[in-house]
């Protein structure tokens, strides 16, 4: 009855036409089981209506999923992961803590990609999560659960959490909006960490407002995280509608050159790029400057390498309290360390054991000046390089990604030279923690496509301003898969 | 062969503050287990170290004190190991950047002065601690997280006794500057040693073995001479000192406990979630102008600028309350020799019958300097200060209260005093007759006693002396020429 709705209609529903917050989470509740077993969105779902104020904020009476990385005391946080299926954490991150004072309703605790490492969406301790628009297809990850139940329109925004592209790659292939603010805009405070200096918590809508919306109520100051900004008194959502002309935008030539992929026969990629350019057009049009820059090539194909240098060292140590000691499933053993071997080789998946090698031989001593030194020195030279840019354009656009959500057949984590720098350019914005938001521009084979824009740190009003223009272009704001509704024909 | 001892220490000490150092626990020591944790301390997926500002700013003036070189700006670092003391899996440290880098302290050993070289300062967070039972351990996390600061000395000491006056001395800094309680029985302070042994005139270091976790000063003289014992006999029949970590049992001896691998690799890298922060000058220079002078340097001031003696300026500077109270005392203007006598004996000998704290004396140094001026100016004996200190104290009274109530003041005035000998004189004819007529000498004690008596104890006995004797010889004359 609700389905589908963005926060401005659910607060004319309960502002205006007297519907019931409870109303509305009821249904909400129920189309989440109902749409669970196939979509598999949620790890947990909250059966009981709470809502600790009353008080009027944007996201009063709002429903919302949150990320199950996200420590919520009382109740099971799991991290998609085994070693954690039983966990049920004391204390509230404070991207929670605010959702709650601000009367926002948490509807569900949603499947990431285990311990949020991974792309997929498939590597959850309960299950696989599948795209609402062709259940044939992964939706994405790590923030999979969130970007599906957006997309399913059971609510209108849900919280994730993006180290490398876990917001905004699954909102690319949901067909939702992805946006991560800047480095320390929002607490890390309660995310189960990843890599530090890589992770940022963000936001799953369904139109720019939202975004906007939801991360007026979380951003801010937290003396439990040092790295959060001084607050900025900014007003996201009552920016949106400043005037964007003149705006400089530039795109890479190093990944948006057809000419690049001449050999390629991969229709989809060359349709993306083509429309890319078509939207980069429309854009032009309604008064954005958009300019072709080129970047040494070098820098660009060490994004990957170097994303998985950092994330996985910082990864393997970040995990080491899960050790069955503390908390999690305890094994037997006659020592602690074969306690703890045991727990740990039990209690995480393949992947997640092979990250942990590779970042612990990364920061070996003998490997560390050339595996892990080397690689935050490239981080540092790609993030100079693009604050230079900034320096004369206030944003970078670039198609989100090269492909549509790919089959659960023809996944591989395998690197692919091809697509090397297409499918990984998010990263940049977790180097430099730039603002970075993807939003649906098209429709290709019946399933969604995102451009993602990125801009200058602190500048996430001017990020959202954009990219609310840019949404108006694309004429795909409030999208949803209507898939199981019973009006569906 | 002789071999020269070549002796470095790790030192840790916990510093006092309110907080722990990476969360908003209470920094306190408690025997009840799991008393005093926060999630923070727990290890908890989320968790965010906050870094605690006041152990910063400790372990710096600690640094500046032991003339370290301090760095550009507060960074920390977490070394990763497995451990079930350890509840992140790894612990927030420094090594790019430690608070200090090599300083020095100077130590007294005997009468020479020797130089202890510090490598480095760093700050970090302690660990939680073990109790092992039987067939299982139990885990306290009180300790986990509370600022614990690590201090290295270069290879540089060569004695027992040189290593437990540089850790005594240390303490003395630590508890001079008012960064750390420093009790071993609370284990506070720590220390482990490492020593090798190498022939006389060599150049390279022998094999190291390292003794862990060390809590009594004692225990590190009995561990280290133990140690020299057995490695100048395993060298002496020419066989080879195993390079490994030992244990000091409570017989005084140490027992290899594991063989040291070289390759405990612990992964070092800059912790991300505390943003570096520069130090400016202003916030260095502030720090500095906090740290008081330290005992060495006391004890040398009060042989050279004072002239006391070494006995005397031992004691005075040997805690810090003692030799601020002194010096507080000579801060009034107080004679000095009268000031160390009054210190050293009426004021030390109080604490200790009451056993109390010289700072929960009743007497303040203004109150003492008050007495030794009266004293200094003669207005009052020695012997009658310290009765009226005794008095103020028992009475919690000031004493210049006590001399205005009670009229204290010595009679110093000759014609006063003349009066009162003359009219006793009078009134005591048949002792000035045994005087006079039977020259018994014991009669000036009589009525110096009188003269005391009769002044309720004010009379100046010295001018009293003086002028009972020319009355006693006026008579005496007048008497012969009679």
């Amino acid at each position: 009855m609700y389905r589908g709705l963005n926060i401005t209609q659910l607060r004319d529903k309960i502002d205006n036409e007297g519907i019931s917050p409870e109303e509305i989470f009821e249904s909400t509740n129920k189309l989440a089981h109902q749409l669970q077993d196939e979509y598999n969105s949620f790890v947990t779902i909250i059966d009981k209506f709470k809502m600790k104020t009353t008080n009027k904020t944007l996201l009063s009476g709002i429903c919302y999923g949150l990320k199950d990385n996200i420590s919520t005391s009382n109740i099971l946080t799991t991290s998609s992961s085994n070693i954690l299926k039983d966990y049920i954490p004391v204390y509230d991150a404070t991207v929670y803590k605010k959702l709650k004072n601000a009367g926002a309703v948490l509807v569900g605790k949603t499947v990431l990609d285990e311990l949020a490492m991974g792309g997929t969406g498939t590597t959850a301790h309960t299950g696989i999560v599948r795209n609402p628009w062709d259940k044939n297809r992964m939706i994405g990850g790590s923030s999979a659960g969130s970007a599906s139940a957006v997309a399913l329109g059971i609510v209108p925004f849900a919280i994730g959490s993006d180290t490398g592209d876990s917001i905004r790659k699954p909102a690319s292939f949901g067909g939702v909006v992805g946006f991560k603010p800047t480095y320390g805009r929002i607490s890390r405070y309660g995310l189960f960490a990843f890599a530090s200096s890589l992770d940022h918590i963000g936001t799953l809508t369904r139109n720019v407002h939202d975004a906007a919306a939801v991360v007026d109520i979380i951003k801010g100051l937290d003396p439990n995280d040092m790295t959060t900004l001084k607050d900025d008194n900014k007003n996201y959502v009552s920016s949106l509608e400043n005037d964007i002309k003149g705006k400089k935008l530039f795109y890479i030539k190093e990944i948006c050159d057809k000419k690049l992929y001449q050999d390629s026969n991969d229709e989809v990629m060359l349709k993306i790029l083509d429309e890319f350019h078509k939207m980069l057009d429309k854009l032009r049009n309604q008064g954005f400057i958009i300019e072709e820059v080129s970047i040494d090539k070098q820098l660009l194909e060490a994004l990957y390498p170097t994303y998985m240098s950092i994330s996985c060292a910082e990864a393997t140590s970040n995990n080491a309290n899960l050790t069955g000691i503390q908390f999690g499933p305890r094994n037997d053993g006659s020592s602690y360390q074969e306690i703890m071997m045991k727990d740990r080789t039990l209690g995480f998946s393949e992947l997640i054991k092979r990250r942990f090698i590779l970042g612990s031989f990364i920061l070996q001593k003998e490997n560390q000046e050339k595996l892990f030194l080397n690689a935050c020195r490239i981080r540092r030279l790609i993030v100079d390089k693009i604050n230079e840019l900034f320096k004369d354009y206030d944003g970078m656009i670039l198609p989100a990604s090269g492909s549509i959500a790919p089959k659960f057949d023809d996944s591989s984590e395998k690197l692919s030279e091809k697509y090397l720098i297409l499918e990984n350019h998010l990263v940049i914005g977790n180097f430099g923690g730039f603002p970075s938001i993807t939003l649906p521009f098209t429709m290709i084979e019946n399933m969604p496509v995102g451009i993602n824009l990125t801009g200058r740190v602190k500048e996430d009003d001017l990020v959202l301003n954009m990219a609310n223009y840019i949404e108006k272009v694309t004429g795909l704001s409030d999208i949803y898969s209507k898939v199981g509704d019973s009006n569906e024909v | 062969m002789k071999y020269k001892v070549v002796i470095g220490l790790e030192v840790h000490c916990e510093l006092e503050t309110k907080s722990k150092n990476f969360s908003p626990a209470i920094n306190t020591f408690s025997n009840i287990p799991n008393e005093n944790v926060a999630t923070v301390d727990l290890g908890l997926p989320g968790i965010l170290p906050v870094p605690n500002k006041e152990a910063c700013r400790r372990a710096l003036m600690t640094a500046m004190a032991l003339n370290c070189t301090t760095p550009d700006e507060v960074l920390f670092d977490r070394k990763n190991y497995f451990y079930p003391d350890l509840p992140k899996g790894y612990q927030i440290t420094q090594m790019t950047k430690p608070m200090g880098r090599n300083g020095y302290l100077d130590i007294l050993v005997g009468k020479d002065i020797k130089r202890v070289y510090i490598h480095q300062l760093h700050l970090e967070e302690d660990t939680a601690s073990l109790e092992h039972r039987s067939a299982y351990s139990l885990i306290d996390y009180n300790r986990s997280g509370i600022p614990l600061m690590e201090i290295v000395t270069e290879p540089c000491i060569e004695s027992a006794e040189e290593a437990v006056r540089f850790l005594e001395d240390l303490r003395d800094v630590f508890i001079f500057l008012g960064v750390s309680e420093a009790r071993s029985n609370k284990g506070q302070m720590r220390c482990d040693v490492n020593i090798s042994l190498m022939e006389e005139g060599s150049k390279t270091l022998g094999t190291k073995v390292e003794m862990k976790n060390i809590n009594a000063f004692t225990s590190v003289k009995d561990a280290i001479e133990y140690e020299i014992k057995r490695q100048t006999k395993i060298l002496e029949n020419n066989e080879k000192v195993i390079q490994e970590t030992r244990r000091i049992a409570e017989d005084g001896k140490t027992y290899a406990m594991r063989e040291k691998v070289d390759a405990v690799d612990y992964k070092y890298f800059v912790e991300p979630n505390i943003p570096p922060v520069p130090l400016t000058k202003e916030y260095l220079d502030s720090i500095r102008a906090t740290i008081p002078e330290l005992k060495l340097a006391r004890y040398q001031k009060y042989i050279e600028k004072y002239k006391l003696s070494e006995y005397d300026a031992g004691v005075l500077s040997a805690n810090k309350e003692t030799s601020d109270y002194f010096e507080q005392v000579l801060s009034y203007g107080s004679d000095i020799d009268l000031s160390v006598n009054f210190v050293t004996t009426a004021i030390l000998s109080t604490i200790k019958k009451l056993e109390i704290e010289l700072k929960d004396l009743f007497i303040t140094p203004k109150m003492l300097s008050d007495v030794i001026n009266l004293v200094h100016k003669n207005d009052m004996s020695l012997d009658h200060g310290k009765k009226l200190l005794y008095k103020a104290i028992e009475e919690k009274t000031d004493p210049m209260e006590i001399v205005k109530r009670e009229n204290l003041h010595q009679i110093n005035d000759e014609t006063e005093l003349l009066a009162l000998i003359t009219t006793l004189m009078d009134e005591n004819k048949e002792q000035v007759r045994q005087y006079v007529e039977e020259d018994n000498k014991a009669i000036i004690n009589f009525f110096i006693g009188q003269t005391m008596k009769k002044s309720n104890r004010q009379a100046n006995p010295n001018k009293s002396l003086e002028i009972i004797k020319i009355e006693l010889e006026k008579r005496k004359k007048n008497n012969e020429t009679k």
